[in-house]
């Protein structure tokens, strides 16, 4: 392939470099393997292959069942729904975790390290540990007037809230050892200038923290977007539902054959396969950032 | 990692310079006298808000589990909450016919995970790792499960093991009436098939934590390595490995709570019917089903606690010690 072409004007070409990319081609394009195929089944008419088979060479290759899917099934309604839960989500974990981060960064009190633990240690419990007596408590929360549930049981407010709650214990984290490089005379010259804490936090620190908060961001949204679980339990109402989660009932009632599933399934990726090829550098780094300090 | 070496210049570079040191230390403990009345409530605030939601809906509700798995509660008025000891226990322990399996399908997962798809994806980082053509072509491949949501996951696989459908089947024959394999109705085969699809999401997880951990090996340990005539397994085995030695950890702590964590791919399969239950999908099933108890769901909140706990502690206070230290 052109690979070995290229090497060759350069260096003289070893046979391992080559084997080496023969196993990563082969290896990637099986990776990609399931997601192709569901492009593949998604992009045929359901009468083709009822009669040919899936298996077979595709007479028509249309776009019509990602329009079928999205419109019979109101999807544009269940993307709203996300939209509602992720961006006051993910910009509310992002404020609470940084000024809890420049709390225990930024002032030595005794708290800091117990403080920094218990939100750690509360991002990495499984949420099924808790769901039992949130579950409850949410239904126990009468908020009339606040949700259209008059509850903060199937209301997008409680999806933020626990979004919220659990996703700044991770951010808290890494925010803190971000802001902890940050040079001490930084708001020490502030501080001696008579600046507020507020001031420090919002006009000092916070800019500098702008590559660790991108890629927070791009992380959260991700995670948000994809989230099942809680939607599952604590929405009722399937019109309330956010689309990743209310693909599990539009599965039954819309996507009637496997055709329109692929293509309803696909739909519901596009947007988080586009952050990540907008992002990709700040989803990464994200990914390590936390990582990286064990 | 380049955040890392940052932090050490500035403390070193000021060291030789003697005179400004000592002023330095007395400004940490001048720091409070500069805080007005203002300031004060103003952290308090920024340090306040943030813990009340955290500690109110993962804490209360984690210890909530724990005091519910000794009563039995309808879930109507508090004073229906009835002491019952350990009979949520005893009931799960010995009469629930699907806890055991369950147990061991959260362990199966565990090892599974550790076992394939972790050292495959350290392999690829290993070799993507070395300034090769098309890295990051390659890194994007592996690393799409991992961005596309677990639900997605689960319908795209589905459509890979559909019985009548299905690409295997369809490739190797078996789908016609009479040569049936159920992928994800047979209970002997759906949790190797959900594990697959575990594993396609959970190699290029590995791969990413993996590479950043090489990204950090110093390339003079390797050259090293090179001119003492080590060739390249024995460079890796005994320099490259056990320098990743931090990541090794990370990844056995994300790993082992993926695995407790496990539900969404197996609740779109089949809502963890038999074969595939798991600790998460009982809880779920319990509070969704229609025979919700409240106590008897939180002792299996409680196993799944216990389990993540003793994993969790140590790996934090590892991790605070080694950074109180540095």
């Amino acid at each position: 392939m052109s690979t070995a072409v290229v090497t060759k004007q350069r260096t003289p070409v070893r046979p391992a470099r080559i084997l080496l990319h023969v196993f990563l081609v082969t290896t990637s394009l099986a990776w990609l393997a399931p997601l192709v195929w569901a492009v593949f089944a998604a992009l045929r008419p359901y009468s083709e292959t009822s009669n040919k088979g899936y298996v077979s060479w595709p007479d028509k290759l249309t776009f019509d069942n990602f329009k079928n899917a999205f419109v019979q099934s109101d999807m544009l309604h269940y993307f709203g729904n996300t939209l509602i839960i992720a961006v006051p989500a993910v910009l509310l974990t992002l404020l609470l975790s940084s000024m809890v981060a420049f709390y225990v960064s930024r002032f030595d009190f005794r708290l800091n390290i117990a403080l920094l633990l218990v939100f750690t240690a509360g991002n990495l419990l499984p949420q099924q540990v808790i769901i039992t007596p949130l579950y409850r408590m949410y239904l126990l929360i009468d908020l009339p007037g606040v949700t259209a549930s008059g509850k903060l049981y199937d209301s997008a407010l409680g999806l933020v809230l626990i979004h919220v709650a659990f996703q700044s214990g991770f951010c808290a984290f890494v925010l803190s050892n971000y802001m902890r490089m940050l040079p001490h005379e930084l708001t020490e010259a502030a501080l001696v200038d008579g600046a507020s804490v507020w001031r420090q936090y919002w006009q000092i620190v916070l800019p500098l923290c702008k590559p660790a908060m991108a890629a927070l961001a791009t992380l959260l949204s991700i995670w948000i977007y994809n989230d099942f679980f809680w939607a599952i339990v604590l929405i009722s109402t399937g019109e309330n539902m956010p689309i990743t989660s209310a693909l599990n009932n539009l599965s039954g009632q819309y996507f009637t054959d496997p055709n329109l599933v692929a293509a309803g399934a696909l739909l519901t990726a596009i947007p988080t396969l586009i952050v990540y090829f907008v992002l990709q550098r700040q989803f990464v780094s994200g990914l390590t950032l936390g990582a990286n300090k064990g | 990692m380049s955040a890392d070496t940052t932090t050490t210049s500035p403390e070193a570079a000021p060291q030789p310079s003697s005179g400004p040191a000592p002023v330095k230390e007395r400004v940490p403990r001048g720091h409070k006298r500069l805080l007005t009345r203002r300031d004060r409530i103003t952290l308090a605030f920024m340090a306040g808000v943030p813990t009340v939601l955290h500690v109110a809906l993962v804490w209360v509700t984690a210890i909530a589990s724990i005091f519910l798995a000794f009563t039995s509660w309808d879930g109507i008025g508090f004073d229906s909450i009835k002491w019952v000891g350990l009979d949520n226990f005893k009931q799960l322990f010995s009469d629930n016919p699907q806890f055991w399996p369950a147990v061991e399908h959260n362990i199966i997962w565990f090892v599974v995970l550790i076992l394939i798809p972790t050292p495959m994806g350290l392999f690829l980082a290993v070799q993507l790792d070395k300034k090769i053509r098309f890295s990051r072509v390659y890194q994007t491949a592996y690393f799409l499960p991992v961005v596309v949501s677990l639900a997605v996951t689960g319908f795209v696989w589905q459509l890979v093991y559909n019985p009548d459908t299905g690409l295997i089947n369809s490739l190797i024959g078996a789908n016609k009436p009479g040569h049936y394999i159920d992928w994800i109705g047979d209970p002997h085969l759906n949790l190797w098939a959900v594990l697959v699809a575990a594993s396609w999401r959970h190699t290029g997880y590995m791969m990413i934590l993996y590479l950043a951990g090489l990204k950090g090996v110093d390339p003079s340990l390797r050259e090293a390595s090179a001119l003492d005539g080590a060739n390249e397994w024995q460079t890796f085995k005994n320099v490259i490995f056990p320098t990743l030695r931090p990541t090794n950890t990370v990844v056995l702590v994300v790993t082992i709570i993926e695995a407790l964590r496990a539900f969404d791919l197996v609740f779109v399969f089949n809502k963890g019917a038999q074969g595939t239950e798991l600790l998460s999908i009982l809880i779920t099933n319990n509070i969704i089903g229609e025979s919700s108890r409240i106590g008897y769901g939180s002792a299996i909140a409680v196993v799944l606690l216990v389990i993540s706990l003793a994993v969790i502690i140590p790996y934090l206070i590892a991790t605070f010690r080694k950074e109180r230290r540095a």
